[in-house]
């Protein structure tokens, strides 16, 4: 990467239909492109396959979150009727999975649920709340109804003049240089 | 398409000389709205200047949550003798609405979960109004129970929580069940909620004008830059926690059927209770989404993201849920004659022609004739008789859970210990109120925060399918 780039976040331009910013960013995984994104008002089915991106990771955290749940339900329940305290209540063990099951029920859902939160701002890189793009004059519009592409400056195949004519050759308008 | 299998010999050969009829599909946002307009509408309710409706509801509502505040109030400074419980009769108006609340939840989760799970593009419309719904109603049911415990400073004995007597809670009981299983289900409907209203909060960011609405907006909304790969992550966040309130929904009101079911009482030990509790809860939920979404979407002209293909899509599960409740009726009556069992025989005559007759007969008519007006289409497109009906159900579902709770102890086993429950007029101020405190919580949602899911309406137009020319 040559110097020039040190302050530049990247290389922006605009879309006004779903299925141009469709077609665009197939081109740009075409062409190779690791650090980009598209931003649109909405999820757009089937961008990910037209970025080429891999499957989200966030299930991992919700698996580890569920099974971390089971075995905090299974170990509070064990440890407070069973171990610390055990009462006798109805003939029923002091600890089986089967009474305490509902307990246990809920404490999976509520992990997972929380690995699930959680690992969706933890993949996102969230909270953020200060980006280059946020000072983008045409950025305020992605959340409402403009369609946007921008080429990372960190990416290999960066280079200013060339990201902007590549990006015009898609048929992006509005084509501007996004300072970090 | 050298490599498709060969099914032409299998193909019947009518199918060369007619063409498949292409069945219109409704569309779920009317005259062809754009972008542009959706993000308008719904951001213009947030930043229009506070309209008077608003001033005047709010003030209204707030005067009608104070009851709640002036009934608790004399109930902590007197005792839980002020509330008509006495044997035998130890669950009474609290419990009642307990469940009625938390039932009227169950529908928003139905929307935001079930219904994304089934694909039901049309759910987009209502489902934050519903999701909000269901976390205020679980706020109101939450505080039922918390003073029905009667020490309300004791609370936290609740919660597995180290405490100086060195006891814990005991995960035998279904009340204790219950405790996890509501306060999961708020947690969970909360994150849900939150988290499906991000893109929405960065829209209303990206509009803001001044500083307090960048500053507010800008906190909540974590920086979301609408980025497909954070799309990505949303998506997959999103799907998963409508998996997981899925089975969730389902068990929390099947826990609430748990507290009465898992008794010896006559009338509340039954199997059916779980299925037929999560049936009611949906039907109930329903009506109060109607209830609410009917009056807002004329307010605030809404008609072409909610239109009558959203409302008949609703009366239709009001009619469905309502028909099962029905059934799960007549199921009880016929169980308990089947049973053999003098005392489920008894409880159920009882409840039908006992001391609490009038309440049952409110029961049937509300929840099991009123809905069947649904079947015509006459009345589904007719607004105010939908709202009217909808009332109804909600009346009727509160008058299932009193039948349920009320009857059931105050006819038992014994004749010499029987009695007749009323409630005293502390009941009736607390949950009054509770009426207030929903629409104190609601009205504050309406008007800080995306009534409707920009995004995902958005998402269900025409001109949002890449593959559209």
């Amino acid at each position: 990467m040559n110097e020039r780039n040190e302050r530049i976040h990247g290389v922006a331009c605009t879309f006004r239909k779903a299925s141009d910013v469709y077609h665009a960013a197939e081109k740009v995984r075409d062409a190779g492109w690791k650090q980009w994104d598209v931003h649109t008002p909405f999820p757009i089915h089937g961008m990910d396959q037209a970025m080429g991106l891999p499957r989200s990771p966030v299930p991992r955290l919700t698996l580890l979150g569920g099974v971390t749940g089971f075995l905090t339900g299974c170990l509070l329940t064990w440890y407070t009727n069973s171990a610390d305290y055990p009462i006798v209540v109805g003939g029923k063990p002091f600890w089986s999975v089967i009474f305490p099951f509902p307990v246990l029920y809920e404490c999976t859902i509520l992990f997972a649920a929380f690995g699930t939160f959680f690992g969706q701002f933890i993949f996102n890189r969230l909270p953020r709340h200060h980006h280059p793009l946020f000072d983008h004059p045409q950025f305020a519009r992605v959340s409402d109804d403009t369609f946007m592409i921008v080429l990372e400056a960190g990416d290999p195949n960066f280079h200013v003049d060339e990201s902007r004519n590549f990006l015009q050759s898609l048929g992006g308008q509005e084509i501007t240089i996004v300072r970090d | 398409m050298a490599h498709a299998p060969d099914h032409s010999s299998e193909r019947p050969a009518i199918l060369d000389k007619v063409r498949p009829a292409e069945l219109p599909r409704s569309p779920l946002i009317l005259n062809n709205r754009g972008f542009h307009w959706i993000t308008d509408k719904v951001c213009g309710i947030v930043e229009e200047p506070t309209p008077l409706w608003w001033k005047v509801t709010f003030v209204v509502a707030l005067f009608i949550a104070s009851f709640t505040f002036v009934g608790l109030t004399y109930l902590v400074s007197t005792g839980t003798g002020t509330w008509g419980l006495r044997s035998p009769v130890g669950w009474g108006w609290a419990i009642v609405n307990f469940v009625f609340w938390v039932g009227i939840g169950h529908a928003g989760t139905l929307i935001s979960a079930i219904l994304c799970l089934l694909r039901q593009k049309w759910r987009t419309s209502i489902n934050r109004a519903a999701e909000a719904m269901t976390i205020f109603a679980v706020m109101c049911a939450g505080l039922f129970p918390l003073f029905h415990v009667g020490r309300v400073w004791f609370g936290w004995w609740l919660f597995p929580l180290p405490n100086q007597n060195g006891i814990w809670p005991q995960f035998r009981s279904p009340l204790e069940w219950d405790v996890f299983a509501v306060s999961t289900y708020f947690t969970v409907s909360a994150l849900f909620w939150y988290m499906g209203m991000i893109p929405d909060l960065g829209a209303i960011r990206d509009r803001a004008t001044t500083w307090w609405r960048k500053t507010f907006y800008g906190v909540l909304a974590m920086g979301w830059r609408n980025g497909n790969r954070q799309w990505s992550n949303f998506e997959m966040a999103y799907l998963l926690l409508a998996g997981l309130s899925t089975p969730l929904v389902l068990s929390v009101h099947t826990i609430v059927s748990f507290d009465f079911a898992v008794s010896n009482v006559p009338g509340w030990h039954t199997t059916i209770f779980p299925p037929y509790f999560v049936a009611g809860a949906i039907f109930s939920g329903f009506a109060m989404v109607l209830t609410l979404m009917l009056p807002l979407r004329a307010i605030y002209r809404l008609h072409d993201v909610i239109n009558q293909y959203h409302i008949d899509n609703m009366c239709k599960i009001i009619l469905a849920t309502g028909t099962m409740v029905g059934y799960a009726y007549a199921t009880e009556f016929f169980i308990a004659a089947y049973s053999g069992n003098a005392y489920e025989k008894f409880a159920f005559v009882n409840r039908a022609f006992g001391q609490y007759a009038w309440a049952y007969w409110i029961m049937v008519s509300c929840n099991v004739i009123t809905p069947q007006l649904f079947w015509f289409k006459k009345v589904r497109e007719n607004h105010a008789l939908v709202w009217i009906i909808c009332l109804f159900v909600n009346v009727g579902m509160w008058f299932e859970r009193f039948v349920i709770t009320v009857t059931s102890l105050a006819n038992d086993y014994l004749p010499s210990s029987w009695g007749y429950y009323s409630p005293t007029i502390v009941d009736i101020f607390t949950f009054f109120g509770t009426f207030g405190f929903f629409s104190v919580l609601f009205l504050l949602f309406i008007r800080f925060l995306p009534l409707l899911p920009m995004a995902e309406v958005k998402m269900v137009t025409p001109q949002a399918d890449p593959h559209a020319h």
